[in-house]
Formats: structure tokens, C-alpha cells, sequence
């Protein structure tokens, strides 16, 4: 049945700015705290208070749209969008209708599928209800009124579940490159709405669509657009239309249901905010935020293949986060060597920060001193087995590499008398394999080098035991 | 001779100031007095009923705490009860806010505080500033204090009666269409509209907010002057419509107009204008060119689309800005069949039959297939409005001189269909459109009741405007109110 | 332009949210129909683009930086909100724990309905 029908897919992400203060009021954003102590006349909307525009919201919002190849128009303007609900102070929302900040830009999400966003505008938030604490009652929190939003619509162009995943991950990824968004859906800083419809392959008209909300995470994204796209081709299969509305998803109950019993859409009697010039951003500012952006991760892929010569898979890891991509680059330029640096980073550090559910910004060790190890290394100061050693050391006690492999007696021994002083005792406690490898069994190379290795207590550096050794070999 | 209180509240702020200032008054006693004159002409059946909400003894105590150095140093003043305050109620004239004290003040209140003037009451108005008489108060009528038949105009009709009758110098109003120059003119006082953004609506209940404005009155040009400059001023903090101006320096001795020149704009003498209001208007007109302006014939053609475009706009705007008086977090609360029911029977309780009117004309203009033909339409149109004076400016004139209103104060209740009622904004609401400054000054009176002449200017042109009026005011002189 | 009906009375006052008394409607009707009349002139004059081209000279927006404090309230939340009633009828305030209480929408999904 589906399969004869193509899913078409458009999603509306709702994403909290990361400012201090909230959009038209200087009031904390901070989460978490009691109920309507983060307010003021402003976001009461007291009689007589204003909205005065928050600079960094522009900022971020501008990123935003940036980061995301959108044009970002000069003059936008601030529209009222009106409606009723308790958790709305005002009575209506201040947001973007006719002219928007930015319109037309674009996301890869990989596979070299690239879905079109048709336009970012800003708005403000709502406050909370709460409607089982207090029977009877609605309660409502009025803390995150007014908090700076960004409404990011894309282009019906998804058509299928695992898409909206990608688009939803990949955009999630740039937004926190960009720093511009928490981009959490369980805080509650990125929100998703998704607009499903299908049509028979082969038709080019859009059909009907109905929009999905209550969604709280990405698979769960992905599984109610399996379970309203089935449903929309079985309402067709069976002969039916579908019915414009809104749905909403029940995680518990793995369903999708009409939310309301009404079809028709809202009559929001848009008009331009009186409250609010336009907006306008010269293209000075413009290029000035644009400089501030990162590189992002599919740039930075890109570079760690030509520059490191890493393959997709290591860069795919090391750019996870951009944090985790600077401290690899940092780690990079302390020690001089890319792959080791890499190598490093993919699995000591994971493996310690996986562990201990740190951040990497907060890692113990400096990508200096990571750095530093690694150069040890490189240097045959210390072989592998041992640098672990002093990596668990480094991340215990701290202190820098060669210190504690000094104090430890870890330090790889490359001194060639030490060794020929070693290996000659070998040749003395070893005449039979000794004879025979200087004669010619090349073979014996290895178990010799485990004998000076063992004598060393393994400080021996086995590179520079093997080369000496080598020169032993008979012909 | 040491001046009474009595006798120093009648000479206005300028005289009060100036002696609180030199120490040879006392702020309290003339807070008492001021006191003492609401007493005897504001309570009782034929009492003015301009002043909603008082506290002597909140007022006495401000006085202690107040800066005696100040620009308005003890005067005592009446806010228009549409302006938050933290002490006395801001009622907006409605049941749905009766009770309601602001738990912030506006940007008004604290400028006058700071310069040392003494809040002694909030004045009665037209129900969220919307009417022209003030007799859509929830509280109430106020009375002119010419004759208490008679309306004192709105919506500011209360603080328009309170500087009237005596009860304080100056006092502050709101414009949206006409609202303070209308009640001005009925009343015999000076009234004046800022430029749109000259002075911060922080505070100030909206009603209509592209077309709102502080304004304030006073009974003399110079009082009025005094008034404008302590309250003006650059509050883009809080106001994003504000403009980022210093407060304007508006005083000035010269009396003189040689060199400007005045527009006489036929539009608003049309032939229906009575022969008293003619008249009165020629001799002002007179007075300005015998002080040296040179009058010119000029023509806003689309003035009769004014009051259209008005009232699509207004009402539209208003219809949002009172969606937040809603029952949930402040002012009246009335239960109904659940969350739809208590908003619908807290909104059909507590707003009066204008303010309702009015939201309904404003939700419908915006709604879905009416928005391009009314609201967009009435944009368009506002900005031809704007644009004739724009010309009038362009083409060397530096003012316009018009009547206030058709005619003196009504009865009251002699009014009740609403459009006629909207005529009363006639001559008012296009410099409301168009953002720019006017003022109304009295020319006069008409069967003993006085009459207003108009002074409008360009955007930020307040200090000609003044100019103009201060010459006009002096030239007239007595004549003003005879 | 057409007319306002009954029918669109009370479709506005929904979106409004005011209750209007069916015996009020009629005289509403004709008071707004009144008004609008006044307004059938503007649909004569030829006015396409004026506020965009006016709209264009403005200058831009002041903004704010990110930072605090915001306006301060001299009284809390709690004492400026007005008072409702249990479920028992006992008056109440409607500040509860922080929280400002309004009666339970029917189902919370239905809130957002504007018809």
C-alpha cells in the first residue's frame, strides 16, 4: 500500500536562542527556576509596558540564517500574530509574517541529499502550562515568555522518515556549531512540528497535508511520520480524502490522533507590530557575523581529509562536536603528527570521557599536553604501552608528560651504548639463538628483541633494538 | 508681598517652581491648596468628577522625599489615569482595571517625580481613551468646568478640567485622534500633541500604538512649555518608538514671527464652519500677522479621508492591545463556563460599550479577507494623509493654523449616535497620522464657551510650533477668552 | 464592500472573546455597519504602495543589549493577580506556589481554537 505513495514531508523546528535575557525584555532566561520569578511588566504584559529588541537575539537569529546559506534581508519587520491562550501574556505573539529575516538557504544531510529551507524568522516564546498539578486549574509559568526563538520552515522536499532524522540531526549539528541553540529537545529548546502528506508516485500536486506535534525527540519524529503517512495512504487506498488537521503524537501509546475535533485553520489577523520599527541590519554588521561563524562540520570534514589525510569515518568522530574538532586540532599542533594525534583523541580520550560523562571542554588533560605526550612518542621516548601508562597518570595526578615518565622510569632507554650493553648480555645468556640469528635465521629477530625488551623491563626502545640488532644479522 | 499658595498655584507652574526653588514657598501648602481646590468644585452630584483617584496624604509624603531643585519643583500635577503610576490606581477609565495599582511606573511619572512634581491626582477619561467627552468613563462623567452641563471633551477630559478649574497648573493626558488639543479647546487651556516618539509611551496603556502620545496642558503657552520639557526625551531603553532626542528646549521670550511663514489650510475651514468660529479664527489669524508671520492659502487634499483611515487603524490596533485584559493575571476576573467562558464574561463585564465597538471594528478589519481591503488600505491612504503635509513643509510654509474643533463643548448626553461622535476628532487626527506636533491654544469663546485654535508643525518642529504660540497667545491676550 | 451579518458578530466576538448577548446582537449590527459605511470612500481613492514607500525612509530599530536588570515590580506577581474560586466555591487567590492559576482548558489540545 505505501509503497505505491510518496511521502512528502516539511518541518517547522522551533529553536531557543542562547541569550541572557529574553527577547523584548531584559529578564533572565535561566531555566529551572520557580515559577514567574523571571518576569517583568514587559513579559506580564503589564498595561502600558513595550518591547524593546534584544541585540544578541538579532545576532544569534543572523548566524543562524548564515549558517544555514539563507539571504538575510536588511529590512524585516515584526508582525503580531493574535490568539487567545493563557500562557500568551499579551494575547498575541510578536513575530515575523510578510517579511521574515532570512529566506532561502539550504541543508546536506548526506547522500548527497540537500533540503531547502524556505525561510528563518524570530519570534518569542510562550510561557508553560501546567495542567495536572492543581485539579481543576491550568497553571501557568510565565518565565519562558518572551525567551528569543527562531522558527526555521523547510521545503516539502523530505520524503522519507530516516530524511527528517538527518535533516533534524544535521541541523541540530550546525545550530550547536554555531552556538546559537542548546538545540535539546528534551529542555524543550528545539522543538519540532512536522507537515506530512502523500500522493501517488508519479503526481506532482500536493495532496492534503496535516501537521504532527508533541513530538520529543528525533526517532520519535521519525516514527510518527511512519504511522500518519501509513495512515494518510490508507484513508486513499480506501477510497477517502484526508482532512487538513493537527495531530499529536503519544509516545506511551506509539499513535498518532487528531487533536481536535474542528478542522479549519487559525484566523491570526497578522498585522505589522506598531511596537516595533523594521528591523535593519546593514551589510556591514551582516558580514561582520558572517565572519564570526565557525567552519562547519562538512568544511571541516573536507579538510581534515586534505590536510590530516583522515578518512571519513575518523573525521566524521573527530568533528561529533566542534569542541571535540578544536581540541583534536590543538592536540594536532602540540605534537606535530595528525594520525597519532587522531588516533589519541578516537580512543583514549573518548574512552576516558565516555567513562566519566565529562564534556571535553572540561578534559583534564590541554590538548598541550596530549600534545606533549604524543611528541615523546614520535621522539622514541616512549613506546606505546608505556605512554598509556603515563596517559593514566597524566589524567590522576596531572603533570606533564616527561616528568612523570622521568619519575615513573617509563622513559623509553634509545641510548645506543645502553642497548648494545643489553643486547651484548643477551648474546651472552642467549649463545644458541644468538649464534644461529648472526648465521642467518632472520627469524629469530623477534624472540631477540622480546629477550632485550624483557631485560630493559621493557624500556628498551624495540625500533632501535631491532636496527641493532639487524646489524648483527649475519648475511 | 510673599505670595499665598492660593495665589501661586493660580500663577502656574513656571511661579511655583521658581519659588520652592528660592525657598519663599512651601511645597506642602501648596499641595494643599491644591488639595482644597479639588475639594470645592470636584465631588458631589454637580461636582467636576475630573480627578478618579487621590491620596493627600501619599501626596504630603511625596512631597518630603521630593527634590526641592528640580524644573518643576512642588508642583503639584494630575496624570490622566491611563498612565501607570506605583501610588494611586490606573484605572483607564474601565471596570475591568478598577482597583488595578501599576506595580511600575511609567516613564512620565518618573520624569516628573525627578523633577520635583507632586502627583496630587489621576484624571478621568473616556474609557481606554477612546471617545471624545469623557462620558464613556466607567466612573462616571467629568463636567466642564465652563459650565457643568457641558462635557469637557476626552478622552483626557479629567486632566483638561483639573488644570481648568485650578486644581493644578499642568497636568498629562494621552492623543490618539485629538484627545487632549479636543478637551483643550473645550476647556479654555493649552493642550499639546507631541511628535509622535518625542515623549516615551513607556507607561502608557495603549490604545492605539502608532498613533498614541503623551500630550499635556497647562493654562498658559509658557506652563505648557514647562510641561513638554520636563517629560521628553530619548527612552529607546524602554520604548523602541521613542526617538533618541534630547528633551527640546521649547521656552523662549521672543514674541516675534517675522519671517515665518503660516498655512491656512482651506480644507479645515469648509463652508459648514460657523460664522463665531470663523471669526474667531480671522482674528487670531490677524494676530499671528501682526506679529510678522506672512499667511498663506494652502490645501491638504485628502484631509476628509482622515477620519476613515482613522478609525480603521485605531480600532484595529486597539483590538490587540486589549486582548492582554483577559481576567489571568491582573485587573477583573468574572468566572464563566470554564477558561473561553471566564474570558468572555470578564471582557463583556468589564469593558464598556465603546471599547467594545471598537474592538469588534478592529478585529474585523484585520481578519482573514478583510485585512487588504480595510487595514492595508487605511496604511496606504495614512501615508497620503502624511504625505500633504510633507508637501505643505516642502513648499516654505512653517505652520498651519487651524480651529481645534468645529464647535464649542457639547451637552452632555447630547451625543449619542458614535460617528457623530467621532466628528468631534474632525481637525485633530490627521497630525495623529501623520506623527506631527500641534498644539491648541484658546482663541475665545462662543456663547461663553471657549474655543481653540490649532498650530500644527513638522515632525520635531515643536519649537516653532511654541514660537508660534507664544506669539499668538500674547497678541491675544485678554481676547483669548472672551 | 458587503455587510456585517449576525453570523459575523458573532464569529468576531469569538475571536475577540467578548461575550455578546444575543439581544445586543442586532443593534450591534447596525452599529457597525454604521461605522463602516464611513469607511466605503477610502475604497475610491487610488493609494497602491504609499506606506511601503513611506515605510522605506524609516530608520531602523533601536535594540537593547543582553543583559539585565529588567523593570523591577514594585509588588509581586501574586499581589496584583486577581482572585477566583475552588472548585467548592470557597473564594481563593489565584497565585498558587508561584504558579498563576486559570480554570482547566477542557482538553489541553483544544486550547489554541479560534473557531
Amino acid at each position: 500500500m505505501s509503497a505505491a505513495y510518496e511521502m512528502i514531508v516539511g518541518l517547522e523546528v522551533h529553536v531557543q536562542l542562547k541569550t541572557r535575557t529574553k527577547a523584548f525584555c531584559r529578564c533572565s532566561t535561566s531555566f529551572g527556576d520557580p515559577p514567574n520569578t523571571n518576569t517583568c511588566p514587559v513579559c506580564l504584559a503589564l498595561p502600558g509596558a513595550l518591547p524593546v529588541l534584544n541585540e544578541r537575539a538579532v545576532e544569534l537569529a543572523t548566524k543562524a540564517a548564515l549558517a544555514l546559506g539563507l539571504d538575510v534581508h536588511e529590512r524585516s519587520v515584526f508582525a503580531r500574530k493574535n490568539y487567545f491562550y493563557p500562557d500568551l501574556p499579551k494575547g498575541y505573539q510578536i513575530s515575523q509574517a510578510d517579511r521574515p529575516l532570512a529566506e532561502r538557504g539550504s541543508l546536506a544531510i548526506g547522500g548527497g541529499r540537500t533540503i531547502g529551507i524556505t525561510r528563518i524568522h524570530m519570534e518569542e516564546d510562550a510561557g508553560k502550562s501546567v495542567h495536572d498539578r492543581f485539579p481543576g486549574f491550568t497553571a501557568i509559568d510565565l518565565n519562558r515568555a518572551g525567551v528569543p526563538l527562531i522558527e526555521i520552515v523547510s521545503e516539502p522536499e523530505i520524503r522519507s522518515s530516516a530524511e527528517a532524522g538527518a535533516y533534524l540531526r544535521a541541523l541540530r549539528e550546525i545550530l550547536l556549531y554555531a552556538e546559537v541553540s542548546d538545540c535539546s529537545m528534551e529542555e524543550g529548546s528545539l522543538r519540532v512540528d512536522a507537515n506530512v502528506s502523500a500522493r501517488p508516485r508519479g503526481e506532482t500536486a500536493y495532496r492534503t497535508r496535516t501537521e504532527i506535534k508533541n513530538l520529543n525527540s528525533f526517532s520519535n519524529v521519525e516514527r510518527a511520520l511512519e504511522l500518519e503517512f501509513a495512515r494518510h495512504c490508507a484513508v486513499y487506498d480506501a477510497g477517502g480524502s484526508i482532512v487538513q488537521q493537527t495531530m499529536l503524537f503519544d509516545a506511551h501509546k506509539n499513535e498518532v490522533r487528531g487533536a481536535r475535533s474542528k478542522e479549519g485553520s487559525h484566523d491570526y489577523r497578522y498585522f505589522p507590530e506598531p511596537d516595533l520599527p523594521p528591523l535593519v541590519l546593514t551589510p556591514a554588521w551582516i558580514q561582520g557575523v558572517r565572519y564570526g561563524l565557525p567552519e562547519f562540520p562538512t568544511a571541516r570534514r573536507a579538510r581534515y581529509a586534505k590536510d590530516f589525510g583522515l578518512g571519513e569515518t575518523d573525521a566524521a568522530v573527530l568533528t561529533a562536536t566542534r569542541e571535540m574538532g578544536d581540541y583534536f586540532e590543538k592536540v594536532v599542533a602540540a605534537s606535530g603528527d595528525a594520525k597519532m594525534a587522531a588516533n589519541w583523541v578516537m580512543s583514549e580520550v573518548s574512552a576516558s570521557l565516555n567513562e566519566s560523562g565529562a564534556d571535553i571542554r572540561a578534559f583534564a588533560l590541554r590538548p598541550a599536553d596530549l600534545g606533549g605526550l604524543i611528541a615523546l612518542i614520535k621522539g622514541g621516548a616512549l613506546s606505546s604501552t608505556a605512554a598509556k601508562t603515563v596517559f593514566a597518570t597524566m589524567l590522576k595526578e596531572g603533570g606533564a608528560a616527561k616528568a612523570i615518565a622521568e619519575r615513573d622510569g617509563l622513559l623509553q632507554v634509545g641510548d645506543d651504548s645502553a642497548l648494545v650493553a643489553w643486547i651484548d648480555e643477551v648474546w651472552a645468556e642467549h649463545p644458541d639463538e644468538a649464534g644461529r640469528f648472526a648465521a642467518g635465521e632472520r627469524k629469530l629477530q623477534g624472540v631477540l628483541v622480546g629477550f632485550v625488551m624483557k631485560k630493559s623491563k621493557g624500556r628498551a626502545d624495540p625500533k632501535k633494538v631491532n636496527q641493532l640488532l639487524g646489524a648483527r644479522a649475519g648475511t | 508681598m510673599t505670595a499665598t499658595p492660593e495665589s501661586l498655584l493660580a500663577a502656574g507652574a513656571g511661579a511655583i517652581a521658581a519659588a520652592v526653588r528660592e525657598g519663599k514657598a512651601s511645597a506642602t501648602a501648596i499641595v494643599e491648596a491644591s488639595f482644597a481646590r479639588a475639594a470645592a468644585v470636584d465631588a458631589g452630584p454637580r461636582g467636576l468628577n475630573c480627578i478618579l483617584s487621590s491620596d493627600r496624604d501619599a501626596s504630603l509624603r511625596a512631597v518630603e522625599s521630593a527634590l526641592v531643585g528640580g524644573a518643576l519643583a512642588g508642583v503639584p500635577v494630575v496624570l490622566k489615569d491611563n498612565i501607570a503610576t506605583t501610588t494611586l490606581s490606573t484605572s483607564c477609565g474601565s471596570k475591568i482595571l478598577e482597583g488595578y495599582v501599576s506595580p511600575y511606573e511609567s516613564a512620565v511619572a518618573r520624569k516628573l517625580r525627578e523633577a520635583g512634581a507632586i502627583l496630587v491626582g489621576k484624571g478621568n477619561m473616556d474609557e481606554f481613551a477612546m471617545g471624545s467627552s469623557t462620558e464613556f468613563s466607567a466612573y462616571g462623567p467629568a463636567r466642564n468646568p465652563t459650565d457643568r452641563t457641558r462635557v469637557p471633551g476626552g478622552s483626557s477630559g479629567g486632566s483638561a478640567a483639573a488644570v481648568a478649574a485650578g486644581i493644578v497648573p499642568i497636568a498629562f493626558g494621552s492623543e490618539t485622534g485629538g484627545s487632549v488639543r479636543q478637551p483643550a479647546a473645550f476647556c479654555g487651556v493649552v493642550g499639546v500633541k507631541p511628535t509622535y516618539g518625542r515623549i516615551s509611551r513607556f507607561g502608557l496603556v495603549a490604545f492605539a500604538s502608532s498613533l498614541d502620545n503623551i500630550g499635556v496642558f497647562g493654562r498658559t503657552v509658557d506652563d505648557a512649555a514647562r510641561a513638554m520639557e520636563a517629560v521628553s526625551g530619548d527612552d529607546t531603553r524602554d520604548d523602541a518608538t521613542s526617538a533618541p532626542l534630547a528633551a527640546p528646549a521649547l521656552r523662549t521670550d521672543s514674541r516675534d514671527l517675522a519671517g515665518l511663514v503660516i498655512g491656512k489650510p482651506r480644507e479645515y475651514f469648509p463652508a459648514s464652519l460657523s460664522a463665531a468660529m470663523r471669526a474667531h479664527c480671522d482674528r487670531a489669524i490677524d494676530a499671528l500677522r501682526a506679529r510678522g508671520a506672512e499667511i498663506r492659502d494652502v490645501s491638504l487634499p485628502h484631509t476628509d479621508l482622515a477620519l476613515p483611515v482613522y478609525y480603521i487603524i485605531a480600532p484595529a490596533e486597539c483590538s490587540a492591545n486589549l486582548a492582554r485584559f483577559d481576567g489571568v493575571r491582573y485587573g477583573l476576573r468574572v468566572e464563566g463556563d470554564g477558561l473561553r467562558g471566564m474570558y468572555e464574561a470578564t471582557r463583556s463585564k468589564g469593558f464598556g460599550a465603546e471599547v467594545t465597538r471598537r474592538i469588534l471594528l478592529g478585529t474585523y478589519v484585520l481578519s482573514a479577507g478583510y485585512y487588504d481591503a480595510y487595514y492595508r488600505k487605511a496604511q496606504d491612504v495614512r501615508a497620503l494623509i502624511a504625505n500633504d503635509f510633507t508637501r505643505v513643509w516642502a513648499s516654505g510654509v512653517h505652520a498651519l493654523f487651524t480651529p481645534t474643533t468645529a464647535a464649542p463643548a457639547f451637552t452632555i448626553g447630547a451625543i449619542s449616535d458614535p460617528y457623530e461622535m467621532y466628528l468631534c476628532d474632525l481637525f485633530t487626527v490627521a497630525a495623529n497620522l501623520a506623527e506631527i506636533p500641534a498644539i491648541s491654544i484658546p482663541i475665545g469663546r462662543i456663547g461663553g464657551l471657549p474655543v481653540g485654535g490649532q498650530v500644527i508643525a513638522p515632525r520635531f518642529g515643536e519649537a516653532a510650533m511654541f514660537r508660534v504660540s507664544y506669539a499668538l497667545e500674547a497678541e491675544l491676550g485678554g481676547a483669548a477668552h472672551a | 464592500m458587503a455587510e456585517i451579518s449576525r453570523d459575523d458578530v458573532r464569529h468576531i466576538a469569538g475571536l475577540a472573546r467578548i461575550g455578546v448577548p444575543e439581544d445586543r446582537l442586532d443593534a450591534l449590527v447596525g452599529e457597525l455597519n454604521g461605522i463602516l459605511a464611513h469607511m466605503e470612500v477610502l475604497q475610491r481613492v487610488d493609494s497602491a504602495g504609499a506606506a511601503a514607500a513611506e515605510d522605506a525612509e524609516r530608520t531602523g530599530m533601536p535594540l537593547q543589549p543582553d543583559q539585565g536588570p529588567s523593570v523591577k515590580l514594585e509588588r509581586p506577581v501574586a499581589a496584583i493577580a486577581p482572585r477566583t474560586h475552588a472548585l467548592d466555591g470557597a473564594p481563593m487567590p489565584s497565585v498558587i506556589d508561584g504558579f498563576i492559576l486559570v480554570p482547566r482548558l477542557a482538553t489541553h489540545e483544544d486550547a489554541g481554537d479560534e473557531s
